[in-house]
């Protein structure tokens, strides 16, 4: 499968007309792993938000040209999850099957077998019937990254998916990612470990507002790349004018 | 025996007593579920806003026509739905969040409400308004409660799936779906449905208080959700039906004493909760192998 998963045309993103993401170009091809990564503030987590249809771009657009937005499954930095709700592992991986299942839809037995599978795909195993509130960071963790294997989609975007996490875990997930990847589907992971990034991923997006450098890894991951990365100012500029570039 | 006549004649005997105890379970079978949710989704003092949110309406309502239940009833549940779904609404469409703007427009709400009252009504009726006549139940208000109780376990039943996910996951749901916005409201139009059913058998002062007593003891006696709108349901009935037989020995007013039933059924679990009372605190049990 080739072509562009995402295509970007002069985006920029942002808040309160301050751009995060400034006049980004390019494309994402389908099948795609890539690494986005960038100093504090460089518009990574916003450039997910913007590719779910979160946040609408300031100027410019994102599409994706073979898929619906309900095919894009989305990790956020700080899941919204309220870990005191009684709720099993089971259930709260099953939400993944929302798209198929809907409003009333039972659980077929396959769509059980699915689920299943996703909780022993992460070492989750045995974990079917206990309350979220009684897991660890890694456990919660495994357990999101079940339910996004439950939906089943052509675009996956993480943020920063391995903070806080123990080597055991971000082993096993990154195993998880590689089996993504191997069924052809578009995986973009933002990360700040530059040595997971070398390791795992083979294309790389080196964001500072702008893109700094994009394309295979080593070449982006370059010193002088990153000191030009290191040199954006994180702060909004609160005296700027009005951005008079149209490309 | 004795005490097995005691505990029936009130409910054998009298009429009122019989139509009371309807009242009550129809009550206890559609409030406590909403209490529940409303306290996982921390919002258990949004049944108390909406509560007084209504009061403009319903005074309204008695204003026009007296104490009658098509225009009081109808005053209150414009006032609390507008109430309700304009706050869901700011919270979606601007930066406040539902806490509050629903406090800013109950405020409002109950500012109107107390004024409508204070310039025409008279104290007693004031009194039925805010405190109910839960034994004076007629065969109409009967089955607005019935109608309310079954309308509000039909929608829970079509909603649970989309409400639970709302709940713990919203920004999940955000994602895969548009439904979060009209959950969040249908959730909250069936709180004021239930309350303004409620008033009149309670007033608007303690229908909150069946929806949410039940509910928080439930919470401090499992884990398990499908457990604990069940136990919220039949504390809620047996509340009602101890509340009716205490008041109608110690000839104490029936409403409030039954939310006081309801609120000792809270106490006790609150001491001895096995999911988070006291007890199971100080004196843990021992602890497994494995």
């Amino acid at each position: 499968m080739s072509g562009a998963a995402i295509r970007f045309d002069n985006l920029t993103l942002g808040y309160d007309r301050h751009p995060a993401v400034h006049h980004l170009d390019g494309e994402v091809e389908a099948g795609s792993l890539l690494a986005i990564c960038g100093p504090n503030g460089a518009g990574k987590s916003t450039l997910l938000k913007g590719i779910t249809g979160a946040l609408i771009p300031l100027s410019g657009s994102i599409t994706l040209p073979d898929m619906k937005i309900r095919d894009v499954a989305y990790l956020p930095q700080a899941a919204d999850l309220d870990k005191d709700f009684p709720i099993t592992v089971f259930d709260l991986v099953a939400m993944g099957c929302w798209r198929r299942c809907g409003l009333f839809g039972g659980l077929s037995r396959s769509d059980s077998r699915v689920i299943n599978d996703a909780i022993s795909a992460v070492g989750l195993h045995g974990f079917e019937a206990r309350i979220i509130g009684t897991l660890s960071g890694g456990q919660l963790q495994r357990m999101l990254f079940a339910r996004l294997l439950v939906q089943n989609a052509s675009l996956i975007l993480l943020d920063e998916p391995f903070t806080a996490i123990d080597s055991k875990t971000v082993t096993d997930l990154l195993g998880v990612i590689a089996r993504w990847h191997k069924e052809q589907r578009t995986v973009l992971v933002v990360l700040h470990d530059l040595d997971l990034v070398r390791s795992y991923f083979p294309q790389t997006l080196l964001l500072a507002r702008e893109v700094i450098a994009k394309g295979e890894t080593t070449s982006v991951l370059s010193p002088e790349n990153l000191r030009r990365a290191r040199s954006m100012i994180e702060a909004f500029d609160s005296e700027a004018h009005a951005c008079a570039r149209t490309a | 025996m004795q005490l097995q006549e005691m505990l029936v004649a009130p409910f054998t005997e009298f009429a009122f007593m019989r139509r009371a105890l309807a009242g009550s379970i129809a009550l206890a079978i559609a409030s406590p579920p909403l209490g529940v949710f409303l306290i996982m989704r921390r919002m258990a003092l949004t049944g108390d806003a909406v509560g007084h949110a209504i009061l403009p309406g319903a005074a309204l309502g008695y204003l026009l026509a007296g104490l009658s239940l098509g225009p009081m009833t109808i005053g209150g549940l414009v006032a609390g739905l507008a109430v309700a779904i304009g706050s869901g609404v700011v919270s979606r469409t601007t930066i406040l969040r539902e806490d509050t703007s629903l406090a800013a427009f109950y405020l409002i709400s109950l500012s109107l409400g107390v004024t409508i009252v204070s310039v025409h009504g008279s104290n007693i009726d004031l009194l039925h308004v805010l405190f109910g006549s839960v034994l004076a139940l007629d065969d109409t208000t009967l089955f607005l409660l019935a109608t309310i109780a079954s309308l509000t376990l039909l929608a829970l039943a079509l909603l649970y799936r989309p409400l639970v996910l709302e709940t713990v996951d919203a920004g999940f749901l955000a994602s895969v779906s548009r439904s979060g916005g009209v959950v969040q409201v249908a959730f909250l139009a069936l709180v004021v449905l239930n309350l303004v059913g409620g008033f009149h058998a309670l007033g608007t002062l303690l229908a909150v208080g069946m929806m949410m007593l039940p509910a928080a003891a439930a919470r401090l006696m499992t884990l398990e959700m499908t457990a604990m709108l069940v136990i919220a349901v039949a504390l809620g009935a047996a509340a009602g039906y101890a509340g009716l037989i205490i008041s109608f020995y110690a000839g104490l007013p029936s409403g409030p004493v039954i939310i006081m039933t309801a609120g000792l059924f809270y106490l006790i679990a609150l001491v001895f909760g096995p999911a988070g009372g006291f007890l199971r605190r100080l004196r843990p049990r021992r602890h497994l192998e494995g």
